[in-house]
């Protein structure tokens, strides 16, 4: 990163993320003290650099490209970040995050432990200018494509990459390339995924928002190799940032003449429209968002016909996810067969996942295919936090499984999780803790997919329906000792008879969580327990004598007056008047309040 | 038109290409339930209980919406594939209102039909049922969504064959339901009350006001049954029972379409008007004067005989009267003042031969371009 004659350059993650931790106000005192002058320092932003455990997050550039990475700013740190860094030229230990002199010491080893590629810009430049783009390779792709490739070259060497879909289904994104060019027609559109309505999933957001302009780039390429003259981004309308790093791009490129008419000076047309998707989880299906295109309600259709053949319009059609497209310039950049030296055999490149959930360092991880998911969750993610013990990752959101610690040596890759009964989704991954109820997590997920059916096919209509109030009475201490048969029961036909893959998928968490954790639905069905103590109906609390310093800070919070106790002397909770809302669990400074 | 070969349950069919697998079986007499399907309509695949097998396919395949290829082997019924359906039908009936007793579809119902053919009669699967109010806020469509399983049949025939779209679905999931625009009632919509969303309602969600309450449901539903039972025709039993209730089929007079009608008729009343599907012009369609404007028929008002006006006032008289007085009143104006004088106009509810003869009528008979119709119900 150039600091452009001054010492130097400071960097502010600023996505979303990093806005709701409170970006605003560091950027707003950042821009204040540039402006008001007298520190050697440039000022810029960019997009999320993928900390979310730590945001909002400052990078401080030197003129020899050193950095140093700051969490937890606010604005009122950029003072004494301004005086001993900026000034001083004094590194403030305390909050480092990581520098580039010690990468893995620290927290460093959350980025030391990643390969980025899709990643490769986001937090490094401004997502609002295309100077900043153009300057670090970008376009260049594109425009050797354009000049002295056929469009059949370009697929062969996407094919040669062997990458396959990143929105879930995994399909090889060269041979689905292959369908939509050999399609007959003169009209064929180019859809770009970016509905990304998996709860858990940032990933697509976080490049929207860091690195707009590689996934335009990334369609320009994708809409040239398959005779595609019209691209649509389909965005959900709940990523206003997204949107709006979306249009100043598609602006830039309108007026440098990147997109429209005879595209760097070629004669290949392609241009690109924004349609805001209305939050729908289904509409990330692709016939639901193609109906939803033409501005129908967004229910998905059978397949055959696939898009190839009879999409948007009637028209041959492709559709890949926004993190697939994004990976598409360095491809062709670096060529398919320098992609390909990462990963597995079925499984090439890297796989952007999202850590959430009880993980100590959640963010955006990228790492190649072919680590374990241990690595990931340990290595990048630091494990869980201090004093729990790991019990299970979500992967692959509402439509993925749950997987034990047992699991943890799974290869991130397509065919070896599939095998396990999750699914490599989109990438989320959520982190479970002992403090987690696999039945209640179930039965989350599955409220959301219930939800989220769009209600065309009975099974998934009403076959979720059923199994969702199945899993709430269990939660509620109401289970009956069939309900076990009948969830797998419910769950195999749900599979078999839904017409999309939001229900074919949908029991999913279900079923692997009574794959790998069916002594939990047993216990809370047989002996009403829930052992990770979470299920409120089956569940007491009580104070730990032995631990409780008697501060009150229980007392305060609980709306039914049911802990008692003397000033610094142990407190009790009395089971008959506690309604374990659990309010007073968190509130406790020495964890002395114990549900099971 | 190409042939295909495909093989269903064993069997060997020819079908033109391009056939769906459903039509296939259909036209040869192979059963496939289908709760979504419709042949007026453009297939849905939403009901799920056409599924088939298909051999080499990765999944169950929607026989309603795949097309058939040459070669294909299919599996319309098989173990898995009747629990499958089995299960389906057992969910659409955890949230359906177990009123057969009282409802007016019970016997033509396609959900009650399925339930009989998987005997179920109680869902294993019982849970919240939904309990929607009833909207009957004009005098032809009532709706009770409670019995609606979301077929999408009356939206796909609104939208489709009759060029309107008053309903389309809202919510999602288990919440998902048809309505109008913000719930608007349906005079405030683009209605034509056309009545094509309760031909083709599966269920007795959709029922038309004007047929409501005449109990021959239920009389017909004994003698369909009854029917199979003893080999009869429909006329041949209700004349044996003694029930005075057949469905006369009839052409629509109101226009030249020539829709098939089939009025179902109790005591010598019309108590309701179908038309049978895939059949005449209108191939099972009609519209707002074929399916509810049948009332004329049987009206007291109605005139039986020709009136002469005498004075100020009608007087009846028969037929040879009547056409006497009107030849001798043309025949004079056409003598006094020539055949231009006269103009004859005909009307839309008549037949096209009807019309033929009147336009000879006028050129041939009176002698007189002046031919015209009316054209405007
Ligand atoms: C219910 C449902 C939701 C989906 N949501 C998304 C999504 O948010 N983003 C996405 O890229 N793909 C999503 N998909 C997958 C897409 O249908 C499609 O497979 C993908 O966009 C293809 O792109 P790819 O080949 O690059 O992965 C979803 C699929 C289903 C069934
Ligand atoms: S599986 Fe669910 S989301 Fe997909 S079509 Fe059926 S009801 Fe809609
Ligand atoms: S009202 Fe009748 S036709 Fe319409 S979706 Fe419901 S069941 Fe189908």
């Amino acid at each position: 990163m150039g600091t452009s004659g001054h010492r130097y350059k400071v960097v502010l993650g600023y996505g979303t993320c990093g806005i709701a931790a409170g970006a605003t106000g560091v950027r707003d005192a950042l821009e204040e003290a540039e402006k008001a002058g007298g520190y050697d320092m440039d000022f810029d932003i960019a997009g999320c650099m993928g900390y979310c455990f730590i945001e909002p997050v400052v990078e401080v550039f030197d003129s020899e490209g050193g950095s140093v990475i700051y969490g937890d700013m606010t604005a009122k740190k950029v003072a004494q970040l301004l005086d001993e860094h900026i000034k001083s030229g004094k590194v403030i230990e305390d909050w480092v995050v990581r520098k580039s002199d010690q990468p893995e010491a620290g927290e460093g080893d959350f980025l030391a432990n990643q390969h980025r590629v899709v990643l490769r810009n986001c937090g490094k430049i401004n997502p609002e200018s295309i100077e900043e783009y153009i300057e670090i390779g970008g376009y260049e792709a594109a425009k050797k494509a354009l000049a002295t490739m056929s469009p059949d070259e370009v697929i062969e060497e996407v094919s040669a990459a062997g990458i396959r879909g990143r929105g879930g289904a995994g399909f090889p994104t060269g041979t689905k390339w292959g369908f939509a060019r050999k399609s007959p027609g003169d009209i064929k559109y180019l859809i770009c995924n970016a509905d990304e309505g998996d709860p858990g999933a940032f990933m697509d957001r976080s490049v929207l928002e860091g690195d707009p302009h590689t996934v335009i780039e990334g369609m320009i390429l994708a809409g040239y190799a398959i005779g595609a003259r019209q691209g649509y981004i389909y965005c959900r309308a709940e990523y206003p940032l997204a949107l709006k790093r979306l249009d100043i791009a598609l602006e830039e490129c309108h007026r440098r003449g990147f997109l429209g008419e005879g595209i760097f000076g070629s004669d290949w047309d392609f241009d690109i429209r924004i349609k805001k998707g209305a939050g729908a989880f289904v509409c990330g299906e692709e016939t639901a968002m193609m109906a939803s295109i033409e501005g129908k309600r967004g229910m998905p259709n059978p397949r055959p016909p696939f898009p190839a053949n009879q999409g948007l319009w009637g028209k041959p059609t492709n559709i890949n996810n926004v993190e697939t497209l994004a990976a598409i310039p360095w491809i062709i950049a670096n060529g398919g067969a320098e992609y390909a030296k990462t990963g597995t055999e079925k499984s090439k490149g890297t796989k952007v996942f999202c850590l959430a959930g009880k993980v100590r360092r959640s963010g955006l991880a990228e790492v190649p295919m072919g680590y374990t998911l241990r690595q990931v969750i340990f290595d990048v993610g630091g494990g869980v936090q201090a004093g729990k013990e790991f019990k299970a990752v979500q992967m692959g959101g509402p439509s993925g499984g749950c997987l034990p610690a047992a699991l943890l040596d799974t290869l991130v890759d397509y065919d070896a999780i599939i095998a396990t009964g999750a699914i490599m989704g989109s990438g989320g991954m959520i982190v479970a803790d002992d403090r987690t109820c696999m039945v209640d997590l179930a039965r989350y997920f599955l409220s959301f997919t219930q939800e989220e059916s769009c209600g065309k096919c009975t099974p998934c209509r009403i076959g979720t329906k059923r199994m969702l109030e199945i899993l709430e009475r269990i939660c509620e201490g109401r289970g009956e000792p069939d309900d076990i048969d009948k969830l797998d029961e419910l769950a195999a036909d749900i599979k078999a008879a839904s017409l999309c893959a939001l229900g074919g998928t949908a029991p999913n968490p279900v079923l692997t969580t009574l794959k790998y954790f069916r002594n939990e639905y047993e216990d809370h069905i047989l002996n009403h327990k829930c052992t990770a103590g979470v299920c409120p109906a089956l569940i007491t609390l009580h104070i730990d004598p032995e631990t409780c310093i008697g501060c009150g800070a229980c007392v305060k919070v609980c709306p039914t007056e049911a802990i008692t106790g003397e000033k610094k002397q142990p407190h009790v909770i009395d089971v008959e008047a506690c309604i374990r809302c659990k309010m007073c669990l968190s509130r406790c400074p020495e964890d002395s309040i114990i549900a099971e | 038109m190409d042939q295909i070969k495909v093989e269903i349950d064993g069997s060997e069919f020819t079908a033109p290409a391009g056939s769906t697998i459903l039509e296939i079986a259909r036209a040869n007499g192979v059963y496939i339930p289908t709760l979504c399907y419709d042949p007026r309509l453009t297939p849905y695949g939403a009901c799920r209980l056409c599924l088939v097998e298909v051999e080499g396919a990765r999944a169950l395949l929607p026989s309603c919406y795949a097309r058939a290829e040459d070669g294909m082997k299919i599996q319309t019924t098989n173990e898995k594939l009747e629990r499958i359906r089995k299960t389906l039908v057992e969910l659409l009936v955890s949230d359906h209102p177990m009123e057969c007793m009282g409802c007016e579809k019970s016997g033509r119902c396609e959900l009650q039909e399925l339930a009989q053919r998987y005997d179920i009669t109680e869902s294993g699967y019982a849970g919240e049922k939904h309990e929607y109010i009833e909207f009957s806020e004009n005098p032809f469509v009532t709706r009770d969504y409670n019995k609606c399983i979301m077929c999408g049949r009356c939206i796909r025939i609104c939208r489709e064959v009759q060029g309107v779209g008053v309903y389309d679905f809202v919510n999602r999931g288990f919440e998902a339901v048809p309505g109008t625009p913000f719930e608007r009632p349906m005079q405030e919509t683009p209605c034509e009350f056309c009545g094509q969303c309760i031909s083709t309602c599966p269920t007795g969600a959709i029922k038309a006001r004007p047929y409501e309450g005449d109990g021959r449901v239920a009389a017909r539903d004994i003698l369909r049954n009854a029917c199979a039972y003893f080999h009869m025709s429909e006329e041949e039993m209700t004349k044996a029972l003694g029930l005075e209730e057949w469905k006369v089929r009839t052409t629509c007079a109101y226009c030249g379409c020539g829709c098939q009608l089939d009025l179902h008729v109790i005591d010598n009343r019309i108590v309701e008007v179908t038309s049978p599907l895939m059949e005449g012009a209108g191939q099972g369609n009609l519209c707002v004067k074929g399916r509810f404007g049948y009332d004329f028929v049987g009206s007291r008002e109605r005139l039986t005989r020709p009136l002469i006006r005498k004075g100020k006032k009608f007087v009846e008289t028969d037929w040879d009267t009547a056409l006497d007085l009107v030849a001798k009143k043309l025949g004079g104006t056409k003598k006094k003042s020539g055949a231009d004088s006269i103009a004859v106009l005909a009307s839309a509810r008549i037949t096209n031969e009807e019309n033929y003869l009147i336009q000879k009528f006028a050129r041939a008979g009176i002698g007189t371009n002046n031919v015209d119709h009316c054209a405007r119900l």
